[in-house]
């Protein structure tokens, strides 16, 4: 099983790991926008993935791995502008972007 | 799997380690661009140069950007007290350590079924069934958005839009009333 | 004819030259060498480029000023960029104690090579592009984008309010004017229907009647030519757009905290800049290393690439020796509220050139179309400001 390592296994191994490293720091970091840097780095590590497995899939005339990519870094483009002017306005509001102390649903 | 895929994987995942462990919240922003690079480095080494071209003009050029006014708007460089990890950091470490082995499990237990097309030349299969590297110009990308895949172009087209709107609006100031 | 060979070969110059010293070494290295060669071509020239842009602009400037600039060292002063350059070299690299060392550090080396990699794709002439990339056009706006993060890590870094101002106004400023760049680059991409820079030349590079198919010359690219014009001297923080830079406002900006070779670097950084996005504005409208009439074809493409760049240069520092300042919030709206409509209508006329066919009528319709549209939305800018009493709004 671990002789079989094909260029494909290395990028999935890469894309894994970047996925756990993005959700770790999510996971446990203070700072609001760390999380969402933490998400962002599971986005692209899932591009990774889509992009390995179009070019070494059956079928790579088709593109759908590389248009499934694309559009994949468009909506996280998307999500990464809506989620940073949420995080804005609660530090407007709470004065802090410290999510231990923003816990509480009491305004 | 040549010593250039090791370099840019170790770039990358180097870039985002240093983004996620980092003290400074603006150099943790500048180690997720070097995350970001390496991945562009990546998708060029798999011959997909116009998603490695909008992942850098994307999220170099635009998102890393946004991350960092975020930070300076929300006085994020300021070094925060009580430190940096959350108090139930472990619980958190677990949990994506958990995730991690699960998909290594998954990638390596799969790996002598992948399709044929991934395997590399060895004395059994012949280098002329390994995939030659796709040759994808500009121009098919654009038929196969305005053709095959038009109606998430569309939906797409809408989402930004409706994300356009929705971040000026949640983050704007609410207006002052007269005192 | 004789002279056919000769013309052929005066064109070619460069790309046999490269050929020959190439051809020293085994064949395994040959792909290799010749990479390596042209760059250091690039790397070579374009700062040498910039020293004489340097001291062109000072005597010009002064002369527009009515004053002769520098005259002192060399005759007529064309030796300046020397004693600069050996001035920048020798001084002191003072970086301020509350500094962060490491970013303050590699600001300007990212800068530089930001833009140093924007040079590869462009067709400096025949056959001489650095490498024929499909996606062309969509490199160099990427290297571009990537230049925004490197001012402002200089500007962060350097833990300075005058630099971290400047560095703000000048990344809200180059995003604002990259988005309308962006727009008036992809008129063209349209109807060259490649994003590849040596097929745009292709295909502006035929003659009707003596003229040339530059896209300067129709209706949709005059107007993208313009826009472009405006997008580039906000995005290389020339005058008029800069604010981000100016010394009567913000001492200097971002880069206020650095002296001696960074200093030189980020000055460097800003003129290759320039170069590169002139040769990506010759190359997109004006035909690149094209001739501008079929009977002048013999004069060699690469002459006439560099000229069409140095003419683009004469039009910046004529500009920054011309006019005023804009504010900050005047060129904001000026991208927004302007520039931005007149591209996205470009396309739309663009389309309606192609899809009316040769003739005369396409010429009317669009020319009246964009002319009409200029006149209403200047007039909608014009309107008086109303100034209120002023309202303050303090940082939370």
């Amino acid at each position: 099983m671990i002789g079989q390592i094909t260029p494909l296994t290395g990028y999935l191994l890469v894309a894994a790991l970047l996925f756990s490293i993005g959700l770790a720091g999510a996971l446990t970091r203070r700072n609001a926008i760390l999380v969402l840097i933490g998400i962002e780095l599971m986005l692209n590590a899932a591009n990774l993935n889509l992009i390995a497995f179009w070019r070494y899939g059956p079928h790579p005339e088709l593109l759908t791995g590389m248009i499934f990519a694309i559009f994949s870094i468009a909506v996280a483009a998307a999500e990464a502008a809506v989620g940073l002017g949420l995080v804005i306005q609660i530090h407007r509001h709470a004065r802090t972007t410290d999510l231990d102390a923003i816990n509480r649903m009491k305004g | 799997m040549s010593l250039i895929f090791y370099l840019l994987a170790a770039l990358t995942v180097a870039g985002a380690l240093a983004a996620m462990l980092l003290k400074n919240t603006v150099h943790c922003a500048l180690a997720l661009t070097v995350a970001f690079a390496g991945l562009a480095l990546l998708f060029l080494n798999l011959d997909a140069q116009f998603a490695g071209f909008a992942q850098i003009l994307v999220y170099i050029g635009a998102v890393a950007i946004l991350v960092v006014f975020a930070i300076l708007l929300t006085r994020g460089s300021e070094t925060p007290q009580g430190g940096v990890f959350s108090r139930s950091w472990l619980a958190g470490l677990t949990a994506a350590a958990a995730v991690f082995a699960v998909f290594a499990w998954a990638v390596a237990a799969s790996a002598p079924r992948l399709p044929r097309a991934a395997a590399p030349a060895t004395a059994a299969t012949p280098a002329s069934t390994v995939s030659p590297a796709p040759a994808v110009t500009v121009e098919q990308i654009g038929r196969a958005l305005t053709g095959r895949y038009v109606l998430p172009l569309e939906i797409v087209a809408v989402l930004l839009t409706v994300a356009l709107i929705g971040a000026v609006i949640v983050a704007m100031h609410e207006k002052v009333e007269a005192k | 004819m004789i002279a056919r060979p000769l013309i052929e070969t005066s064109d070619q110059v460069f790309v046999l030259l490269k050929e020959w010293l190439v051809g020293f070494l085994p064949a395994s290295w040959q792909p290799a060498a010749g990479v390596v060669l042209c760059v250091a071509a690039i790397v070579g020239l374009f700062p040498v480029l910039f020293a004489l842009t340097t001291v062109l602009e000072r005597k010009g400037l002064g002369r527009i000023q009515n004053r002769i600039g520098p005259n002192r060292v060399g005759p007529l002063g064309l030796l300046q960029p020397l004693a600069d350059g050996i001035k920048s070299l020798t001084k002191e690299d003072i970086v301020p104690a509350s500094a962060d060392r490491v970013v303050h550090f590699l600001a300007p080396l990212v800068l530089v090579v930001a833009v140093f990699m924007g040079f590869a794709v462009v067709p400096m002439g025949r056959n001489m592009v650095l490498v024929d990339v499909d996606a062309g056009l969509l490199f160099y706006f990427a290297m571009g984008t990537s230049t925004e993060l490197a001012i402002f890590m200089a500007g962060w870094s350097s833990r300075n309010k005058y630099s971290l101002l400047g560095a703000m106004r000048a990344v809200a400023q180059m995003i604002s004017y990259e988005v309308a760049l962006l727009l008036s680059s992809v008129v063209v991409v349209m109807m060259a229907g490649s994003l590849s820079l040596t097929k745009i030349v292709a295909a502006q590079n035929q003659y009707t009647w003596g003229l040339p198919h530059w896209y300067i010359f129709t209706p949709w690219g005059l107007a993208g030519f313009l826009m472009y014009a405006i997008a580039t001297t906000a995005e290389t923080n020339r005058s008029p757009f800069d604010l981000p830079e100016g010394e009567s406002e913000l001492v200097a900006g971002y880069h206020t905290e650095y002296s001696g070779f960074k200093f030189a670097l980020f000055f460097l950084g800003e003129y290759l800049a320039m170069f590169s996005i002139s040769g990506l504005g010759a190359t997109l409208f004006l035909g690149g290393w094209s001739a501008p009439f079929s009977f002048l074809t013999w004069i060699p493409s690469w002459i006439w690439f560099f000229s069409k760049l140095m003419l683009s240069i004469f039009v910046f520092i004529w500009l920054r020796g011309t006019l005023p300042r804009l504010r900050q919030d005047q060129l904001m709206n000026f991208a927004w509220k302007f520039v931005l409509p007149m591209t996205l209508l470009n396309l739309l006329v663009a389309a309606l050139w192609r899809f009316l066919g040769e003739g005369w009528e396409r010429w009317v319709f669009c020319t009246v179309i964009l002319v009409v549209a200029y006149v209403v939305m200047g007039r909608m800018e014009m309107r008086r400001e109303h100034f209120g009493p002023r309202s303050y709004r303090y940082a939370e």
